[in-house]
């Protein structure tokens, strides 16, 4: 139904001069948002198979190079954590007595890596980060731990195509 | 209590000797000295002008220790939690300055003036709205609880920690949430029938995104403005929050600008590297939204002291589940070896806190104090040892063991695990 002829439903019910109602009654306020919906700042959503992903590219030489200057001092030299968590390492251990669940370890797609540090990364200046530096980024921490060959360059096409080494590690509880 | 009243008579019985020895001069004197004595003992606030009106009342200075525990990353200080002092409130609604706080990346200042929701993606017609346009919607109001999925989370250690009730327990606050019933404004927009999830998307420095069935959000979902009657507080969401009874707190977006309806969940940061339950096998849960039944003494708690022996103490505390209304809360004194249904106070909310009392005789003894929550689900909350043994030490997240109040014979409480 188009909001307007839900409008019109309305103001038929008004008409009818019922003053009290058992079915909320209220006139739908929603504006059209067609070309809002379709602008980059409204598309931020990025998914497993790869919609969404901006067009870029980086590997991981240069994803080390962005790595020291804006993510060391919170993850630590080498991305092995410090006050923020450890990034790479300890792939498989989550069979062990001490698990650790790193990006390499535990996520289960390398989408949500560039979902993650473009929306919230650096958290002093989020959205800061060209798409081609975050490919970068996360072109140097896949290849910490092999998952990526270290002069593989990842971009809108390779990305989505990173199998993670935790792919197959979740049960989902909620039932639709 | 008690020491203030053998205060107040020893006062009594010095101004009474005081008076008597006026007596001796002169009548009229005896009659002016005894006014000015009585007034002299009444308290100043009886004797002065009190303080004028105020804009917005904020609580008594003789309470500015009570409130909430802050722990946040030292380099990121926006990211970190805050703790509802549970051991120090008392009835079931949350203040408002007190709701517990989870924020990943501070909290931001929106001007609702020019914020704007978006509904798109898997529907007939994109719709934006207005925080002014939503105000003209039905409002509906709901009491209920928001839960932290990482609460309780000290109890997986191995060692018991010995924070007050709150402080450990506290990632959990009640109050009445009013808004805009989610359904209006998705029946509005359409939903096509290949829509199964909703990204709910938030305006902080986070931008922060989560995927939710999309039958929740045609269930019981609000779009909050309000809470407890006044507009939300900036660190909880102002000026629009998405509340669902029950859920995990991370799915209640705060700061909600976009909901996006898919085909698939978006597998972001937030139901993927966190908000999912490791197990022992070394698989995760996940989507595990639910906050089972859990309760929690929170007096007498940690912190405490048992001041009179023999004593008798109103064992109180708080229990909820996120599957529907509390129908029992039992409490032992002896760990679990037997137990004592207590009142549970009116009213009785689906997924709110409850309350409930036990008046208790304390004679000086050793005593493990703990609560047991039922819901109408049938579900028990567990011990720590059951909770451990199904879902190993390492899920970090949905901690709802019972927890033990250890009062040794002087009196004072600690955390244990009694087993």
């Amino acid at each position: 139904m188009s909001t307007l002829s839900k409008l019109g439903f309305v103001l038929f019910l008004f008409i009818g001069i019922p003053t009290t109602y058992a079915q909320p009654l209220y006139q739908p306020l929603g504006q059209k948002a067609d070309t809002l919906s379709s602008k980059p700042e409204w598309n931020l959503t990025i998914f497993p198979d790869g919609r969404g992903l901006p067009q870029g590219a980086g590997d991981a030489a240069q994803g080390k190079k962005i790595f020291t200057q804006h993510c060391v001092a919170c993850h630590g030299f080498d991305a092995i954590g410090a006050s923020a968590m450890p990034l790479v390492g300890e792939v498989g251990s989550l069979t062990s007595e001490y698990p650790e669940k790193t990006v390499n370890s535990y996520w289960p797609y390398a989408t949500t890596l560039f979902d993650y540090i473009r929306r919230s990364m650096p958290p002093s200046s989020p959205y800061s980060l060209s798409s081609n530096e975050i490919y970068a980024l996360c072109a140097y921490i896949l290849s910490q731990d092999g998952i990526i060959e270290s002069g593989v360059e990842l971009n809108e096409v390779t990305l989505p195509q990173v199998t993670m080494p935790n792919r197959d590690g979740f049960s989902v509880i909620h039932q639709q | 209590m008690a020491k203030k009243l053998v205060k107040s008579r020893r006062q009594f019985l010095q101004t009474t000797a005081l008076g008597s020895a006026f007596a001796s001069f002169s009548l009229p004197l005896i009659a002016a000295q005894k006014a000015a004595d009585f007034t002299a003992n009444l308290p100043e606030s009886m004797r002065q002008a009190g303080k004028p009106f105020s804009n917005y009342g904020q609580p008594s200075p003789y309470e500015k220790d009570i409130i909430r525990w802050i722990a946040a990353n030292q380099d990121m200080p926006g990211n970190g939690v805050s703790w509802s002092p549970l051991h120090e409130l008392q009835g079931t609604i949350t203040p408002n300055g007190l709701h517990y706080e989870r924020h990943h990346n501070g909290v931001p200042d929106i001007d609702p003036a020019t914020h704007q929701l978006l509904i798109d993606g898997l529907v007939e017609q994109p719709l934006s709205f207005s925080i002014e346009t939503l105000k003209r919607y039905p409002q509906t109001s709901r009491i209920c609880f928001i839960e932290c999925g990482g609460n309780s989370n000290s109890g997986w250690r191995n060692i018991p920690i010995q924070s007050s009730a709150g402080y450990a327990h506290g990632l959990v606050s009640n109050a009445e949430w009013t808004g805009v019933p989610l359904s209006y404004l998705l029946q509005e927009a359409g939903i096509k029938p290949e829509a199964k999830w909703v990204i709910a998307e938030a305006a902080d420095g986070a931008s922060l995104n989560i995927s939710i069935p999309i039958e929740k959000l045609l269930d019981d979902a609000i779009l909050a403005l309000y809470q407890n009657g006044e507009r939300l507080r900036p660190e909880n969401g102002y000026p629009l929050r998405l509340v669902l009874p029950g859920w995990e707190g991370i799915v209640n977006v705060k700061w909600l600008r976009q909901l996006r309806l898919t085909d698939t969940p978006v597998m972001s940061r937030d139901e993927t590297a966190q908000y999912t339950d490791l197990m022992p096998d070394g698989s995760a849960r996940q989507f595990s939204f639910i906050m089972d039944a859990k309760s929690l003494i929170t007096s007498p708690s940690l912190g405490m002291h048992l001041s009179d022996n023999p004593g008798i103490y109103q064992v109180t505390g708080l229990a909820w589940s996120g599957r529907g209304k509390i129908t029992r809360v039992e409490v032992s004194d002896d760990s679990g070896e037997s137990w004592l249904d207590a009142e549970l106070q009116e009213p009785i909310l689906d997924k709110a806190f409850t309350r409930f009392n036990l008046p208790w005789q304390w004679q000086g003894q050793y005593a493990v104090l703990q609560s047991r929550a039922t819901d109408d689900s049938g579900y028990v909350q567990p011990s720590r040892e059951a909770l451990v043994a199904n879902r190993g030490t390492d899920g970090f997240f949905h901690y709802n063991a019972i927890v033990s109040w250890e009062v040794t014979e002087e009196g004072d409480i600690n955390h244990v695990y009694p087993f």
